[in-house]
């Protein structure tokens, strides 16, 4: 038992959840205070430069909708990886994932025989198929052959991206295209709608937030949300329970993949109108992703949160790129410092301070086992 | 056969490359903490080397200071994991994405210059690594030292009860293998690409992460899995004028999954994990 002045220190199993949104915030807090420290060394005002992030984000009507446009992929990989880390596997992929939505959906659009009217509907549909297969075959490989799902989702990430690459610098590498490494423009049919003068695809949003609604009520309501709670929570509980494990994380997997994928085709259906290089398709959407699902702490519904707060660090970016010549990759400075406070604030959010002065000490309540961080024993496949 | 040979000869560069930084993750991982961190580990590592050997002309300072900044980026994910008991997937991730970053923000100055001064590519930092590999081999399993690793990494508990510290192993463990996916950048920078480009290990700390788990944790089996990874990378960089240069940097990432399944430990070929990987250790507190 420690004691802080006259408080007690306390353990607690159950924070609520003012005390988690509290403990979030610090953190984030935190590391927009180290950030600045390393613009304030790089001899940028760190006063200023949140003055012009804030300005050109939160404060300005017309960048609104930037914030929301960066949610739209966030969120859709993110709550695919809310599912998946509640199963307890550790999907690094959805960057690949979304790739291979992209292809499926450039495909789609510019090489298949699809009637016009029913482009977008194939284009998701096919997106999902392609993100969730990408989702499959670690879930596959780790499950029939015990391969690190955390290695194997990265490699195939770089498989993603390397295949992306090859198809617009070699088969799909438009005509009209001349020297530059894109395919042809999407036909009018295959470009999702936007909300007007901004880049907002709206049904790809509708999908998102209808996705994390189907996700919140299949992990409480349904057999398999069960399974996946158990899974999560102790393997060896799920063997005892009857729970099918195999059947549990394929099943999550191609949910998770398949929800990136649909990302991806609305990034190159509705931002792009073509596949391009790799890197610009995602600007790490899917390794931000993970942060969208360790800030919603396991809910689905939280994830709609999350993903618009890194939604607002990828507009900041935009901004710090334009405004202070910064590299695109300033966000992962970002990105890096949120996710290492938000984990390193994780036992914060299991204790609490107790009003104790020494001298009206009584007896001493007992003491609760630890609980553990959630997600904290991430052990080796 | 001779056409193997030449091929593992030019590709040699590569494969101390590698090693340096999977020895490093061997040793972090032996003593109970993953560290997904490399990659960001080593392009800090690189930027920094190619800095200080740009700004003193002098390429061993160069490769001390990629040797010190992957040892304290590596400090920061030891904090956060061992001291705060984090999520070591995820703070590695964090690392490597926070690597990343800062060094494509401070890098901006010394993109494209060219290096003066470089570090041979045939030199003590290439060859002695594999000397270095007998050297953690022979601690690693010969020595109280490597008794002290060990038992941090399979039963931190017991480790605790006969006297050793397990923090402290924890600690020293990560900061050498951060120190050495260091050197692994110093050494992509200063010799086998004396340059500074953003993004430009492209992949290669998650390679070296892949070659500790097929190595089985075993420096000396890290050699050989370095060896084919560094022939799978040359081809990859060298033959870019043959086949889709696509396809062939496809390969490695491809390969590494492959490799891993099928040497996994359910086909009984390959000893499984530290018991205590990736797991917190939390002292008995009653």
């Amino acid at each position: 038992m420690m004691r802080l002045g006259p408080f007690e220190v306390e353990r607690r199993a159950d924070p609520p959840v003012a005390w988690v949104l509290a403990v979030s915030v610090l953190a984030i807090l935190v590391a927009m205070l180290l950030a600045g420290i390393i613009f304030w060394s790089r001899g940028i005002s760190p006063l200023r430069a949140y003055a012009v992030i804030l300005s050109g984000t939160l404060l300005n009507r017309h960048a609104l909708p930037e914030i929301l446009r960066n949610a739209i992929p966030l969120l859709l990989a993110g709550v695919g990886l809310v599912l998946a880390f509640r199963a307890q596997f550790w999907n690094i992929g959805a960057e690949g994932q979304i790739l291979l939505g992209a292809v499926a959906g450039t495909w789609v659009a510019l090489f298949s025989p699809v009637p016009p009217a029913l482009k977008l509907v194939v284009m998701f549909l096919l997106g999902f198929a392609a993100g969730a297969l990408w989702g499959f075959i670690p879930a596959l490989l780790k499950l029939r052959f015990a391969v690190n799902e955390v290695i194997s989702t990265l490699m195939l990430n770089y498989v993603a991206l390397y295949l992306v690459s090859w198809l617009v610098h070699g088969p799909w590498k438009g005509p009209e295209m001349r020297g530059f490494a894109f395919t042809d423009t999407f036909p009018a049919a295959a470009q999702i709608p936007l909300l007007a003068g901004t880049r907002v695809h709206w049904p790809t949003l509708a999908l998102g937030v209808l996705l994390a609604a189907a996700f919140a009520l299949l992990l409480a309501r349904t057999r398999l949300g069960f399974a996946i709670r158990v899974q999560g929570h102790s393997p060896d509980a799920a063997r005892y329970a009857g729970i099918n494990p195999i059947r549990t994380i394929l099943i999550v997997m191609v949910l998770a993949g398949g929800a990136a994928g649909l990302a991806g085709v609305g990034e190159v259906g509705g931002i792009h109108h073509r596949l391009l290089d790799p890197n610009q398709i995602s600007l790490g959407f899917g390794y931000a992703a993970i942060i969208v699902a360790w800030l919603a702490r396991g809910s689905p519904a939280a994830s709609i949160l999350t993903a618009v707060f890194l939604g607002l660090i990828f507009a900041s970016g935009d901004v710090m790129r334009v405004s202070l010549q910064m590299p695109a990759r300033v966000t992962d400075v970002f990105n890096g410092l949120i996710l290492f406070c938000l984990i390193g604030s994780e036992r914060l959010l299991y204790v609490r301070l107790r009003w104790a002065p020494v001298l009206a000490r009584g007896p001493l309540p007992a003491v609760e086992t630890d609980p553990g961080a959630p997600g904290a024993t991430g052990g080796d496949g | 056969m001779s056409e193997i040979w030449q091929t593992l000869l030019v590709a040699l560069p590569l494969s101390t490359l590698l090693l340096w930084a999977a020895l490093g993750e061997i040793y972090a991982e032996r003593s109970g903490v993953v560290n997904l961190g490399v990659e960001g580990m080593m392009i800090l590592g690189a930027l920094f080397a190619f800095a200080v050997a740009q700004e003193t002309e002098r390429p061993g300072l160069g490769l001390l200071a990629g040797m010190g900044a992957g040892a304290l980026a590596a400090s920061l994910h030891a904090l956060v994991v061992v001291t705060l008991r984090a999520n070591q997937y995820v703070s590695g991730l964090a690392l490597t994405m926070f690597g990343l970053g800062l060094s494509a923000m401070l890098g901006r100055r010394w993109e494209g210059l060219p290096l003066l001064n470089t570090l041979p590519e045939t030199s003590p930092v290439s060859y002695g690594v594999f000397l270095l590999a007998l050297v953690l081999w022979f601690v690693l399993y010969q020595t109280r030292w490597g008794i002290a690793i060990r038992s941090a990494g399979e039963a931190p508990a017991a480790a605790d009860a006969l006297g050793v510290n397990v923090y402290l192993v924890r600690y020293l463990c990560v900061v050498f293998g951060g120190a050495l996916a260091g050197v692994a950048g110093a050494y992509l920078s200063l010799a086998y690409r004396p340059s500074w480009t953003e993004g430009m290990t492209v992949g290669l700390g998650w390679i070296a992460v892949a070659i500790a788990i097929f190595a089985a944790w075993d420096p000396l089996k890290g050699v050989g899995g370095a060896l084919l990874f560094g022939v799978l990378f040359h081809l990859a960089f060298r033959l870019q004028e043959r086949i889709a240069p696509e396809a062939l940097q496809m390969m490695p990432f491809i390969s590494a999954i492959l490799v891993l399944a099928l040497t996994s430990p359910r086909r009984g070929r390959v000893q499984a994990a530290p018991e205590a990987l990736g797991l917190p250790y939390v002292r008995g507190e009653k």
